[in-house]
């Protein structure tokens, strides 16, 4: 199964009830899958700054003097942290990370994005990481039932593959083995065996040969084989892909204020204004995005 | 009329209250409060019952009725009806795939729009979607009416028995074995009290009907390469 929900605010005046609004979403969606949960949010975009979200296993034996050491503003969250860098030092501080400090995992980079993510209910992980306090523009999240890869932190969803870009995903990939292989041949490296990771990785790789978040999944339509929903966020952008067999569920809603994404209804169902929202069902193959 | 509400008694509560209710109840009015997309919401019901869902149904809405008449004021989610036996249902908005799946009897309405899979396999339903359908609908469907006021999705009436198909809209193709039939004035009959039954004023002249050219029901020879 899997449960997706996803929040694209497009009233500012929503923007501090985000985490809060996500968190009641996904932990809706809580029957749906007790392996994992985890949650994207875009929030405190500012210019010629990064963020690179880390996950430990450790945090604080690889947490403690991370800041001094990479010469970064480090937020610590739990298992999570946040380091701010200037954006001109992205490259370098991950080049660091990676070799001098293995106990370390990069979850994410970019201008908004924050990534969380762990094993367990979407109600502990949410409180773990203080999610309904967060503000941000908007954000997805995820509760996992494994299918195609151990239940770890690192096979948990959101997977992000590039700056600022996340996808949740709901279904089972069929050709994630050979994609994974093709990508590789073109220098994109993948962090897990996942297979979501794997069209995340796609996404990414269209992305940075020009394609928006829109052309992207279009493309993937014919480059991925199996079952899926994505919803897929960009640091101004929200999208919808299902496959062309459609088997699971998707939801969407949109009102003046939002868009809003649940696999079932029930997720949306507390939104302020739901009753007078359009709610439809997205169209099997058809891409769906919408950009602040 | 009675009230349930599923903010304050849990599913089973309303459900087990609802399949208590026998033929000769004098409260066959009921109401369903803040159902917020719940699962299996009306299910197994089996008297002369009139219940009212106020809101959106999740899955398996109104599933195995028998005689009752179920009302959703909102949308409904996978595998409306299924198994329905007899009675009505009346969607007032969409329903998600599998609507009417295996239903044997009764009479499934859906103002809005169906997704995917509607009426597959179905049994003796007979189902009236005032908007489109979406693709494989009808998938080996055995007996029953499916009639689709708007469009329909790929590969409509795929590997069908005796299920008659009418659709007013386009068909953006049709499955193995699913050909257009001539519309006698039975079917047109037939079309019309299900329409109004449905509440819709569309014409019935307007349709094309489809159905199964039965060249599936037996093996043949020539088709062996296939499998």
């Amino acid at each position: 199964m899997c449960g997706i929900v996803g929040l694209f605010l497009k009233d500012r005046a929503l923007e501090p009830r985000l985490g809060e609004l996500l968190t009641g979403m996904l932990v809706t969606m809580s029957d749906r899958g007790p392996d994992s949960a985890g949650i994207a949010i875009y929030r405190n975009l500012s210019d010629g700054q990064a963020k690179i979200t880390v996950q430990s296993a450790r945090p604080e034996e690889e947490f403690a003097g991370l800041g001094d050491a990479l010469d970064a503003d480090i937020t610590i969250s739990d298992t999570h942290a946040i380091l701010l860098v200037a954006e001109s030092r992205v490259t370098e501080v991950m080049n660091t990370l990676r070799e001098r400090h293995p106990g370390v995992r990069i979850m994410s980079r970019g201008a908004a994005i924050e990534i969380y993510k762990e094993t367990g209910l979407p109600r502990t992980v949410a409180d773990r990481f203080d999610i309904p306090a967060l503000a941000g523009s908007h954000g997805i999240g995820h509760t996992r039932m494994a299918t195609e890869s151990a239940v770890t932190t690192l096979g948990a969803h959101p997977f992000s593959t590039g700056p600022d870009q996340c996808l949740v995903h709901n279904g089972s990939l069929s050709n994630h083995n050979r994609l994974r292989r093709k990508l590789a041949r073109r220098g994109v490296r993948v962090e897990t065996e996942n297979d979501s990771e794997v069209a995340a990785a796609y996404l990414t790789d269209r992305m940075a040969q020009g394609d928006d978040l829109g052309a992207a999944l279009q493309a993937s339509l014919d480059a991925l084989d199996g079952f899926y929903t994505f919803v897929v966020g960009t640091q101004q952008g929200f999208g919808v892909l299902r496959d062309p067999i459609a088997c699971k569920p998707a939801v969407l809603a949109e009102t003046e204020q939002f868009v809003a994404f649940g696999s079932e209804y029930r997720a949306l169902a507390d939104l302020p204004g739901i009753a007078a929202a359009k709610v439809w069902e997205p169209e099997p193959a058809r891409v769906y995005f919408w950009e602040h | 009329m009675q009230q349930l509400d599923l903010d304050r008694q849990s599913l089973r509560e309303v459900n087990a209250t609802l399949q208590a209710q026998s033929d000769h109840t004098n409260q066959p009015m009921w109401e369903i409060v803040n159902p917020k997309g719940a699962h299996a919401i009306a299910c197994g019901l089996d008297a002369d019952l009139d219940v009212t869902i106020r809101g959106s149904a999740g899955y398996y809405c109104g599933g195995m009725n028998k005689r009752a008449t179920i009302r959703v004021e909102g949308s409904a989610g996978p595998g409306l009806c299924e198994n329905m036996m007899s009675g009505v249902t009346v969607v007032d908005g969409d329903a998600s795939q599998y609507a009417g799946a295996t239903g044997r009897g009764g009479l499934l309405v859906i103002k809005g729009n169906a997704a995917s899979r509607c009426g597959i396999s179905m049994k003796g339903i007979d189902i009236v979607v005032h908007g489109n359908i979406g693709h494989m609908s009808a998938f080996m469907a055995q007996a029953g009416t499916l009639v689709v006021c708007g469009d329909a999705g790929e590969a409509l009436g795929d590997s069908i028995y005796e299920a008659q198909l009418f659709v007013r809209g386009s068909v953006a193709s049709l499955g193995a074995d699913c050909i257009e039939k001539e519309m006698r004035a039975e079917h047109l009959e037939r079309l019309a009290a299900l329409l109004e039954a449905a509440g819709s004023t569309t014409d019935p002249a307007s349709f094309r009907r489809y159905g199964s050219a039965r060249t599936l029901y037996n093996f043949d020879i020539d088709n062996a390469g296939a499998y």
